[in-house]
């Protein structure tokens, strides 16, 4: 099992979460987050006051994965979060020691292994 | 002169101003957070040059003496344009009232073009829609032209306001096109709270535009007030049956779209009817915006903030519904198809297709001239960015981490960069 970390542009999100759920990935958790990837940072100007931006919004994807899942699943977001522009981000394969179910306490494999939800 | 009168018109020029800021929070709230501020300027941006141009040239154009499809250029420049009475009020008074709405006009055509078009070419286009369109528009209807002469009715804008911008709007989206993620992702208003802040504004606001077009204190600015209250009332309680018909749930966008159909059908009427016939034109007035909007949402056409839906079909709808309600027993004035005068229908129904014949095609060929000059939409990738950052180069929510202090030697380069980067159209 893995935990794959994605730091991503906000405005790829939708193409990523896309590509992964065709990836048949499900599971994830994203956050909105603010980092610097040495892009260029953009300038802003409130009334006599400029500032340059050092922070750019990013977006944080964490998604634990069995490892067959693995290679799919950056793929996925290799393609679907890359625009070509220094910023586009990174995307870490973390190993994992243990992932537990809290619904069934069922463990690693079983606990990453998507089943369909009732209504 | 009558001092009642111009105390009235005082206000409702106020309160007919009121409304572009208002038309900014409602726009303002139905977009992505990345582009509220760009929205909201579209709207605001409007209150500078459009009304510089109205007193300098587009008032002249309207209201000038002038022959059956344009005024003159008598008042260029403000000339002869003082405080000697035109009607019961000053004339100075009269062109500032009116250049209230040449601002809310050109306003209320962003809204099928937010998220894509570059604000420059923006600017552009509200200037030269507003001699080119609103000023003759207004002149063939309230100016002398021949709209008047037919005797088309339009108390305060349905067809010169809300028909008018709504064309406008439907060929600046064909030709604006799509935004990048239209159709593909859900985009959804980013803050509904704002919307609704807006509607309130936009009704308050209202009363100055159709009690005020009455040009003074007097029975008929009572009727068109009482119109305004009752018709959007109307609209809303028939739009709450049919969001619960339709989904069992009422819905804030929905109400707050109501109140601006109901505003925009009784717009053309409001003079004109009595109170019963107010109600009805409201009521009668949701389901073909209803039904519009359903429809639109279905097809490729972006019209994002649905202008057409809401001011097109409402627009068109209350021109109609003043040709069968017109009734001289309230108004002391002309009569609709049920007070014996059928032709009354025809008239309206004219008036329709002169105004969007003309306000669509003339916009397309404005938008196409300036596309020659500078590209109208934003990089795909700006888009992406929102405009609020590439356009203005500011942020409506920010949390403020990460911003480093420019000082005032070093900020020469930074704007300069930022707006090369902005035309660049992709290196954000």
């Amino acid at each position: 099992m893995k935990l794959i970390v994605a730091i991503i542009r906000p405005e790829q999100l939708s193409e990523v979460l896309e590509a992964l759920f065709h990836a048949e990935v499900r599971g994830l958790t994203i956050s909105r987050v603010q980092g610097h990837g040495g892009e260029m940072e953009h300038v802003e100007n409130y009334r006599g006051t400029t500032v340059k931006m050092a922070l750019a919004e990013k977006v944080r994807l964490e998604i634990g994965v069995s490892n067959h899942f693995v290679q799919p699943t950056v793929d996925a977001i290799l393609g679907a979060a890359r625009t070509g522009e220094v910023g586009d981000g990174k995307v870490m394969v973390l190993p994992i020691e243990r992932i537990y179910r809290i619904r069934t306490g069922e463990q690693d494999q079983d606990a990453v292994t998507p089943v369909p939800a009732h209504r | 002169m009558n001092n009642a009168d111009i105390t009235w018109m005082l206000v409702a020029t106020a309160l007919v101003l009121l409304m572009t800021p208002a038309l900014a929070f409602f726009y303002g709230g139905m977009v992505r957070s990345k582009n509220a501020l760009n929205t909201m300027m579209m709207s605001f941006v409007a209150l500078g040059p459009v009304a510089v141009l109205w007193a300098l040239v587009g008032y002249s154009l309207a209201f000038g003496q002038g022959g059956a499809f344009v005024g003159s250029l008598q008042y260029a420049g403000l000339r002869g344009v003082g405080l000697d009475a035109q009607g019961t009020i000053p004339h100075l008074l009269f062109m500032a009232f009116q250049g209230t709405f040449a601002v809310i006009t050109a306003a209320l055509i962003s809204g099928a073009v937010v998220e894509r078009l570059r604000f420059g070419s923006y600017l552009a286009f509200i200037v030269l829609w507003m001699l080119a369109v609103y000023a003759p528009v207004a002149h063939w209807v309230w100016g002398g032209g021949f709209l008047a002469g037919d005797g088309a009715l339009d108390f305060a804008g349905g067809a010169v306001v809300h028909v008018n911008a709504a064309a406008a709007a439907l060929v600046a989206a064909l030709v604006v096109g799509p935004r990048k993620d239209y159709g593909r992702h859900a985009m959804l208003p980013h803050s509904v709270p704002l919307t609704l802040l807006g509607t309130g504004l936009l009704w308050f606001g209202w009363f100055g535009f159709n009690a005020g077009s009455a040009l003074a204190a007097n029975q008929t600015a009572a009727l068109a007030f009482v119109n305004t209250l009752l018709a959007p009332a109307a609209t809303l309680a028939t739009w709450t049956l049919l969001d619960l018909a339709r989904g069992g749930r009422v819905t804030a966008i929905g109400a707050a779209t109501a109140i601006v159909v109901g505003l925009v059908v009784i717009t053309p009427a409001a003079g004109y009817v009595g109170p019963g016939a107010a109600l009805a034109i409201g009521a009668l007035g949701a389901a073909p915006s209803y039904l519009a909007l359903i429809y639109r949402a279905r097809t490729r056409l972006d019209d994002s903030l649905d202008v057409v839906a809401a001011h097109g079909t409402g627009g068109a709808t209350g021109a109609l519904l003043t040709g069968v309600f017109a009734d001289p027993a309230w108004s002391g004035g002309p009569s609709g198809l049920l007070a014996g005068n059928a032709g009354q229908l025809a008239v309206q129904a004219w008036s329709l297709l002169v105004v969007i014949a003309y306000s669509g095609v003339a916009t397309f060929v404005i938008l196409k001239a300036i596309a020659l000059v500078c590209p109208l939409r934003i990089g795909g990738r700006v888009e992406g960015v929102g405009l609020d950052v590439s356009e203005h180069g500011e942020e409506a929510y920010t949390t403020g981490d990460g911003a480093i202090l420019v000082t005032p030697g070093e900020a020469a380069l930074g704007p300069r960069a930022n707006a090369a980067l902005a035309r660049s159209g992709g290196a954000l």
